[in-house]
């Protein structure tokens, strides 16, 4: 059976379509999950979309933390299901502290949108796990506020325990580490600035983020 | 008591802070000199009704914990003004 | 000196006669106000329409013509397309950053008030000159207003373009297109019907942003200081966040079936809306402006009437219905209210209370319909005879810097697009940068991918249409329909936004004229109806007026859509051909321009010959036989080449282009192409049988841009000033005074 994949909607989100087209693209069964729910329904695994969440008023994230839904995303989380943070999503989910550092505004001060190349860190993750280590990767970013910025200690963290999956190959927003996704330390919950639905359909330019969104897809099977 | 609260949120120290400087290299080619360490941060006003002063301090530091600053890159200052 | 108010408000002596005529009595100041907006001629076109009625809009997929919100065509599979275009040249000028966003929030809800789910965004863009700091800094306001504001709402902005020259140092153009995509079935018209029916109000409070923003901002040049320092508190904001809950209220009410129709608020606020859907629907309504959520204290009536408060929509709505859609619009966090009810007799009426005193009393079609029509004084300039012998190309002795006046004429636009999001949706198949934007047709219901595509490209050239309005606005057309052509799609339908300058002026009024005619001739011939449109005038500045700048939006179709279009992109060893007439006279283009020579004659188009060119082209982009393909249009074919070596990474060597007109003119129906040497006989072959001029003009190879006898540069050095030219010109900083 194909496992279900439930994307969360908040006010604001933009691309929840997008990751549904993408994940059942992919032989993935997939539903919208709305913010003020607490039910996740029968998700086998839960994808947090991009978009602008409330507008992204305050913080990006800092207030789709608290919907109802988030807090079953946390216990969700906990008992080591798959989590994913795409743009948006990574934003909601550092604010929420289930990934650790902050994602501020480009150093460029301008929102990008392009293509970059990614370099796979490790394949030990729910995302990476269908890749190889090394490996290039061509996905769109498309955000203001994609500098990723954390404590030395926590880098260092990040570092020793292989928890950087992918970084920029030309660091597009002046992140540290040129980090581009991460993940937690029980790699189940991860996040990612650049949006690998983009990449899935020959027509749009890039296949490449269909690796990733085939880990994520076989890693809710387990 | 209803109390005025300014709160201003500012990146910690150490934090870089790409608004800051691109004013500052803007101040320098407008010919301002001696301008430095430009942070730029947000403030946040409201009213609030507490007990008392010490009452609202505290409501307001947890709301900054919580909900109006980013613990991980932001610092909060709170401002309070009785209003008759 | 104390002017009588209706003069104030912008309200001439015989139009207040009128309104006296209509109403039978003089009226009060807050009907005199509701005049004065939906008289301004931002809302009733009143110096253009009786130009505007010789353009065609009839054609064989067109669903909805002109007067609605948006044109609506047929796209095949049960699907519908609405189309709009707008300019929010004033409010930009002011504030670039609210100017822009708001024009964007705008059209958005222009598309969707239709049934439409708003799917792509384009920006034609004027601003003055690079090297002015203010006009760098109008253009980075507006810029990021379109990026703030259309990427939060989630609306794809897929291309577009972007001129800087001196003509619009004080009056910027910031136009804006936007698609929408519907189920046939699901098309709504902004009427209302059925008395006793309710209007329900949804959206923003009303504030007093904008009030009178129709009549001062939309519509008077700007000059005096203290003027503009005046008008600023009219700006409205805009709330991205507010109108992204409004467009999925609205379509989810409209999916429900629970509304009867719906209309945006937009220029004249609730005046507008409320007499145009009861006009169109014949009926009248009594609204009560108690009821309307204020967001500041004491409110006057004729403001709240006028008010352009951003990010709201009255819904016409049956009374069973209400209560559904009042949930609906709370589980989207969308204030909604009654503010009116639809009633018979054709009366609009204004109260304090739904059953308080009457304010105010008027015949709803008198706002929308009654205004006058100005067939105003028109007269070519005194001088157009000279202006026909003053040619640029008089003056290439002076000049032999080919190099030079190639790498003047070339800069990505990058810096611009890369703030858009360009590819939400998942259909964005050629974005910015291209010779048309391509986007996948997918049903809006079921998501389903049909296999086919659409095409759309916005194309405008002041510096044609500053020669000869009439022809350059027809070849602006052609531009379009080759475009099209270089995507392979076949065109289905035309938007037009006409900006120009002070109607009060005649030659004003004669370069109007003559651009519609210009693009009626061109729509005519190549059958392609005008389904909506834009008229923007007073585009002047300290009494001079902007060079006349016509842009069009046209909308085509592809068949099947199975791999994304050629491109600039050619291969190493491609065979390079130019197709279309020998090229002719330099007047109108970008080179003469930026050398000061803004005079001469266009050629007129061939439009047999122009069927022909955008035929074979479609067709061998169809059958994928060339590599790459560029029309032929800004900068001649030096840019054109040019922009292909750099998008490809190849240089090129390229022969048979011998002087500044070669390289540079701009004439008509020309296109490059890119075959592969294995193809070359199947493609010369195709040509032939099409009848159509074509010339080898060389060789896509290696790492410089050589054209014999001409020039010969480093491919690298002309890549450097393609990429860096807007970010090296921003960087020098902007200045808002």
């Amino acid at each position: 059976m194909s496992p279900t994949i439930g994307v969360i909607v908040f006010p604001g989100s933009n691309c929840e379509q997008d990751a549904l087209e993408a994940v059942t693209s992919l032989g993935a069964k997939s539903k919208l999950i709305w913010h003020d729910s607490f039910d996740l329904g029968s998700a086998d695994a839960v994808i947090i979309p991009g978009g602008f969440a409330h507008g992204d008023y305050l913080r990006p994230g800092a207030i789709a933390r608290f919907s109802p839904a988030m807090e079953s995303v946390f216990a969700f989380a906990r008992s080591g299901r798959p989590v994913l943070g795409i743009c948006n999503g990574f934003q909601v989910l550092t604010e929420a502290g289930l990934l650790p550092g902050a994602l501020q505004k480009n150093s460029g001060l301008k929102f990008l949108c392009k293509p970059v190349n990614l370099t796979v860190r490790t394949t030990n993750s729910v995302l990476t796990s269908q890749t190889v280590k090394g490996d290039g990767l061509r996905i769109p970013v498309n955000h203001f506020e994609g500098n990723y910025t954390c404590t030395e200690e926590t880098l260092e963290e990040l570092q020793d325990e292989d928890r950087i999956l992918l970084t920029y190959e030309d660091n597009p927003n002046g992140s540290m580490g040129d980090i581009a996704g991460i993940c937690n330390a029980e790699r189940n919950v991860v996040g990612l600035m650049p949006h690998p639905e983009r990449a899935c359909h020959p027509l749009l330019g890039s296949t490449d983020g269909q690796p990733l969104l085939k880990s994520f897809i076989e890693s809710s099977e387990l | 008591m209803q109390f005025e609260a300014t709160v201003e949120v500012q990146l910690k120290a150490g934090i870089a802070d790409p608004q800051g400087s691109t004013i500052e290299n803007a101040t320098l080619k407008l010919g301002f000199n001696g301008i430095e360490n430009v942070r730029v941060g947000k403030s946040i006003r409201f009213a609030i009704t507490a007990d008392d002063e010490v009452k609202a301090k505290e409501i307001i530091q947890d709301l900054c914990d919580k909900f109006l600053t980013n613990p991980v890159i932001e610092n909060a200052t709170i401002h309070l003004q009785g209003v008759e | 000196m104390n002017e009588p108010v209706h003069r104030t408000l912008g309200l001439t002596d015989d139009e207040l006669e009128k309104i006296i005529e209509i109403l039978g009595r003089e009226p009060n100041h807050l009907e005199l106000a509701m005049y004065s907006v939906m008289w301004s001629e931002h809302c009733s076109y009143k110096s253009s329409r009786v130009h505007l009625k010789r353009l065609p809009v009839e054609g064989e997929h067109v669903l909805v013509g002109p007067g609605e919100n948006a044109g609506v065509i047929d796209v095949g599979d049960d699907i519908a397309i609405a189309i709009r275009i707008e300019s929010h040249n004033h409010p930009s000028y002011i504030e670039p950053y609210q100017g822009a966003a708001t024009g964007v929030g705008g059209i958005i809800r222009d598309i969707f008030t239709m049934g439409a789910r708003p799917i792509a965004i384009m920006d034609p863009l004027r601003f003055g000159p690079i090297d002015d700091a203010r006009s760098r800094w109008v253009a980075e306001g507006v810029v990021s207003g379109i990026s703030g504001y259309g990427n939060s709402v989630g609306v794809p902005n897929i291309g577009g373009e972007t001129v800087f020259d001196e003509t619009y140092i004080g009056n910027p153009l910031v136009n804006v297109l936007c698609l929408g995509i519907l189920p046939k079935d699901r098309l709504v018209l902004g009427q209302a019907s059925g008395v006793g029916n309710l209007a329900v109000l949804l959206g923003s409070t009303t504030g007093r942003d904008g009030i009178g923003g129709v009549s001062v901002l939309a519509s008077a040049g700007f000059g005096d200081e203290d003027e503009d320092t005046e008008k600023r508190p009219s700006v409205q904001v805009g709330d991205p966040f507010e109108e992204k809950r409004l467009i999925e209220c609205c379509l989810e009410l409209l999916d429900a079936r629970l509304v009867v129709g719906i209309q945006d608020l937009g220029g004249a606020g609730l005046s507008c809306a409320a007499s145009e859907t009861a006009s169109r629907g014949g009926v009248g309504m009594d609204f009560d402006v108690s009821a309307v959520p204020q967001r500041e204290m004491g409110m006057e009536p004729f403001e709240i009437m006028t008010s352009e408060s951003q990010e709201r929509m009255l819904a016409i709505v049956s009374p069973d219905n209400l209560e559904n859609v009042l949930a609906i619009s709370k589980k989207w966090e969308i204030r909604s209210s009654v503010v009116g009810k639809v009633t018979e007799g054709g009366q609009l009426r204004i109260l304090d209370g739904i059953d308080g005193p009457v304010l105010g009393e008027v015949p709803a079609s008198s706002l929308h319909e009654d205004a006058p029509l100005y067939n105003r004084p028109m007269a070519p300039p005194d001088d157009l005879n000279a202006r026909k012998e003053d040619k640029p190309e008089k003056y290439l002795l002076e000049t032999n810097d080919f190099s030079g006046d190639l790498l003047n004429l070339i800069y990505s636009h990058e810096w611009i697009t890369s703030q858009y999001d360009s590819q939400l949706f998942l259909n964005t198949v050629a974005g910015p940068g291209s010779n048309a934007a391509v986007l996948r047709l997918k049903h809006p219901v079921t998501g389903e991918d049909t296999g086919r595509g659409l095409a759309v490209t916005t194309d405008g050239n002041h510096r044609w249409c500053a020669v000869d309005p009439r022809r350059g606005s027809a070849l602006t057309v052609a531009e379009s329909m080759l475009n099209l052509a270089c995507v392979g799609a076949e065109p289905r339908a035309l938007v037009n936004c006409l900006n120009f300058g002070n109607p009060e002026n005649p030659t004003v009024m004669w370069q109007l004229s003559e651009a519609i005619d210009g693009m009626s001739e061109a729509c005519r011939e190549f059958d392609l109806p005008v389904v909506g449109g834009n008229v923007s005038l007073y585009n002047e500045s300290q009494g001079t007026n902007i060079d006349p700048t016509p842009i069009v939006g046209v909308i085509g179709v592809i068949d099947t859509l199975d791999a994304p279009p050629p491109g600039h992109k050619w291969s190493e060893g491609d065979r390079l051909i130019v197709i279309g007439p020998e090229p002719e006279g330099l007047s109108g283009s970008a080179w003469a321009f930026g050398k000061g020579y803004r005079k001469g004659i266009l050629r007129e188009l061939d439009y047999d010959l122009h069927k022909k060119i955008c035929q074979v082209t479609r067709e061998l982009v169809q059958k994928k036989l060339v590599t790459a393909v560029h029309d032929v249009s800004s900068g001649g074919v030096g840019v054109a080449t040019a922009e292909m070596a750099i998008a490809s990474g190849v240089g090129c060597s390229l022969a048979r282009i011998s002087s500044h007109e070669a390289l540079f003119s701009e004439s008509s129906s020309r296109v490059v192409l890119a075959v592969n040497p294995d193809e070359l006989t199947n493609v010369e072959e195709i040509l032939n049988a099409a009848e159509v001029p074509k010339a080898r003009i060389g060789l896509a190879h290696g790492d410089r841009f050589t054209i014999k006898g001409l020039l010969d540069l480093e491919l690298q050095s002309i890549q450097n000033k393609w990429e860096n030219h807007l970010p090296i010109a921003f960087e020098g900083g902007t200045t808002q005074g």
